[in-house]
């Protein structure tokens, strides 16, 4: 097997070791998985309150799919970044790590899958919530599954490297931060559109949403799953481009974030490696 | 060039910029390694002898890749660690004695695991290794214990195992027996021989302070302070160095002023400093007639004389030979404890 393909199933291995605490497993249930179905459910529930029970209103059930999905987004986010701060501050591996012949972003993506794994339960049970209790989409049939999986598939991928960048950035901050994730998937809540079209924001938030993948990710999703027409005719911003195209956009950008995202982390790994900072323990 | 070492260093020089707290710019750097010049054969177990701070860890760490040098090369296995890290890294491993880490909700057996996993080693090789190395450090009955649940030195000895596990063309110990208890130190010592020994082709760095580790184990020795290489011989060389020598160790009531005793004529080398409320004092003399000197300046000076030996040479005697300090007197200055 390839070192690619063995860093890839060992870190998946054990980032699910450490994910899933059988020791504890009501506590993982209820961090991994009931959490954040909770979280996405609590926004829902605002938005019923304030339109008055409305579910019949289609911006609904884009608003529901969007949130549903973003889930993926911390998870995956912090997944694969916050590797880098548990192996060298909590378990204080990461310079073992680093000796031994892994390919480091094979590692981390793999660290990343367990979270992304217990997110998709959180997802499918929030959206299969939404279909039968809130009547989001409840027909099965009509949903396009060949654009699901392309889409879901391409945005996660994007996601881990972006992951990868947050690594890097973490890689090099001299203190214990997990900050860092929580606050950039908050800002990429704000400005993908996650739950309201970019068009509401100001032009040049909108600009910004319009630059990052997951705005298109979310955007190819609620398509698949609601139906193009449906979507377009919110006029969330996006109304003006075909499915194809947003694919296609969707395709070029997570490409162009995964250059990124692999050049920033080696610029990373060389000021760290200069600075002596891949086996610092800042906190105990 | 003809003949490729095992590990070669040119010239390498590692700087630290120390950023001061109060987030002012300036930082004074400073020479961890100054100029480190070395050679180290294939099948050698080589020794880095040198005191808390002397820059054995840096110069480890730039081996094994997790620091970049400041200037000069450093080549393991032909190949430039900061150039060709990857192609590095699949043939050494590293431990650091002190290290007590590990993914604490693995087992003993899994953390261990996991390591053959990343070098690719097939599932019968693996736990062969695995039991194997499990039976040197004597933690066979912890095998299927969360490795979270171990003492202190269990994780250490679980961390020695793991730089095993690839059989690596060369390895790197940073101070193995920091902290075990003797008896543990010992069969450690005497599986780290026999492991070089054994295998053909395989190389050994180590450092330590302990000056008998070094004697005991090493084909040969460098000696290192402040980030310089003051001497690299076998210890039987290092030691012929001050043949024809005497080396005199006393102990007497506690002394502040001990200056005086390096003025006296025919000391070639002292050393002299505190320990267990009395003073301890290490002479080289080119002559032993010397003795009668300092034995009436251990008078004059009020000072009682508690004990008096003569010894044949040792690595710590080549050490303040060559540093004009002993080891542990550094390490007081220095305030640093390990
Ligand atoms: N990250 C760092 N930043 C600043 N200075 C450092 C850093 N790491 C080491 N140093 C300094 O470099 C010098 C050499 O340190 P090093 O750890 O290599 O010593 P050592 O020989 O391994 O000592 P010991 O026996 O205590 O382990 C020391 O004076 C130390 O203070
Ligand atoms: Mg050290």
């Amino acid at each position: 097997m390839h070192e690619s393909a063995r860093s890839l199933k060992v870190a998946a291995w054990l980032g699910w070791q450490i994910e899933s605490n059988w020791t504890e497993p009501f506590l993982f249930l209820t961090y991994s998985i009931l959490k954040p179905v909770a979280s996405a459910l609590i926004l829902v529930f605002m938005y019923l309150v304030i339109s008055q029970g409305n579910f019949n209103n289609p911006l609904f059930a884009y608003i529901y799919v969007g949130n549903a999905f973003f889930i993926y987004v911390g998870a995956v986010l912090l997944g694969v970044s916050n590797t880098i701060v548990d192996d060298r501050e909590h378990y204080g591996m990461l310079k073992y790590i680093y000796v031994s012949p892994i390919q480091v972003y094979f590692y981390l993506l793999g660290r990343g899958m367990a979270k992304t794994m217990t997110a998709t339960i959180a997802v499918v049970i929030t959206l299969a919530f939404g279909a039968i209790a809130l009547g989001v989409r409840p027909d099965f049939f009509t949903i396009d599954w060949p654009l699901l999986i392309i889409t879901l598939t391409v945005g996660l991928a994007g996601l881990g490297f972006m992951g990868i960048l947050l690594a890097g950035i973490l890689l090099i901050t001299a203190r214990h931060n997990d900050i860092v994730g929580e606050a950039v998937a908050g800002a990429l809540y704000l400005l993908c559109g996650a739950v309201f079209p970019i068009s509401v924001m100001p032009d040049w938030l909108q600009w910004a949403g319009r630059a990052i993948p997951i705005t298109y990710w979310l955007e190819g999703l609620r398509r698949a799953l609601l139906g193009t027409e449906l979507v377009q005719k919110l006029h969330t911003g996006l109304e003006d481009f075909s499915t194809p195209t947003i694919l296609l956009i969707l395709l070029g950008s997570t490409l162009l974030a995964i250059l990124l995202s692999i050049g920033f982390y080696r610029w990373c790994e060389r000021r760290a490696k200069e600075k002596g900072l891949i086996d610092m323990q800042t906190m105990y | 060039m003809s003949h490729s070492w095992a590990i070669e260093t040119e010239n390498l020089v590692r700087i630290y910029k120390v950023k001061h707290k109060r987030g002012d710019a300036e930082s004074a750097p400073f020479k961890a390694l100054d100029g480190v010049n070395s050679q180290v054969g294939t099948g050698e177990l080589f020794g880095l002898l040198g005191p808390n701070g002397a820059g054995k860890t840096t110069l480890i760490k730039i081996l094994t890749t997790l620091l970049l040098p400041t200037s000069g090369t450093a080549r393991v296995d032909g190949v430039d660690v900061a150039a060709n890290p990857q192609e590095v890294r699949r043939r050494i491993n590293m431990v650091s004695g002190g290290d007590t880490c590990g993914y604490g909700l693995l087992t003993v057996e899994e953390n261990l695991w996991m390591f053959t996993q990343f070098y690719g080693l097939d599932n019968k090789t693996a736990r062969e290794r695995i039991g194997k190395m499990l039976e040197i450090v004597g933690l066979q009955d912890k095998a299927k214990s969360k490795s979270y649940q171990l003492s202190t030195g269990q994780k250490q000895k679980m961390n020695f195992a793991r730089g095993f596990l690839n059989d690596p063309k060369i390895l790197f110990l940073d101070e193995p027996t920091l902290g075990l208890d003797v008896q543990t130190s010992r069969v450690l010592r005497k599986f780290v021989k026999q492991w070089v020994r054994e295998r053909p082709g395989r190389t050994l760095l180590l450092t330590t302070h302990y000056m008998a580790e070094a004697d005991e184990l090493c084909d040969r020795v460098a000696i290192i302070n402040q980030g310089k290489i003051l001497a690299c011989d076998t210890p039987a060389n290092l030691k012929k160095r001050l043949q024809g020598a005497s080396v005199f160790k006393l102990h007497v009531t506690p002394l502040e002023q001990t200056e005086l005793f390096s003025d006296l004529p025919g000391v070639s080398n002292f050393s002299g400093h505190r320990r267990n409320g009395h003073t301890e004092l290490n002479f080289i003399l080119d002559d032993e007639n010397t003795l009668v000197k300092i034995l009436s300046a251990v008078q004059q000076s009020g000072a009682h004389l508690i004990s008096l030996d003569k010894h044949e040479p040792t690595l710590e005697d080549v050490f303040i030979d060559l540093v004009g300090k002993s080891l542990s007197e550094i390490e007081e200055q220095t305030g640093s404890v390990s």
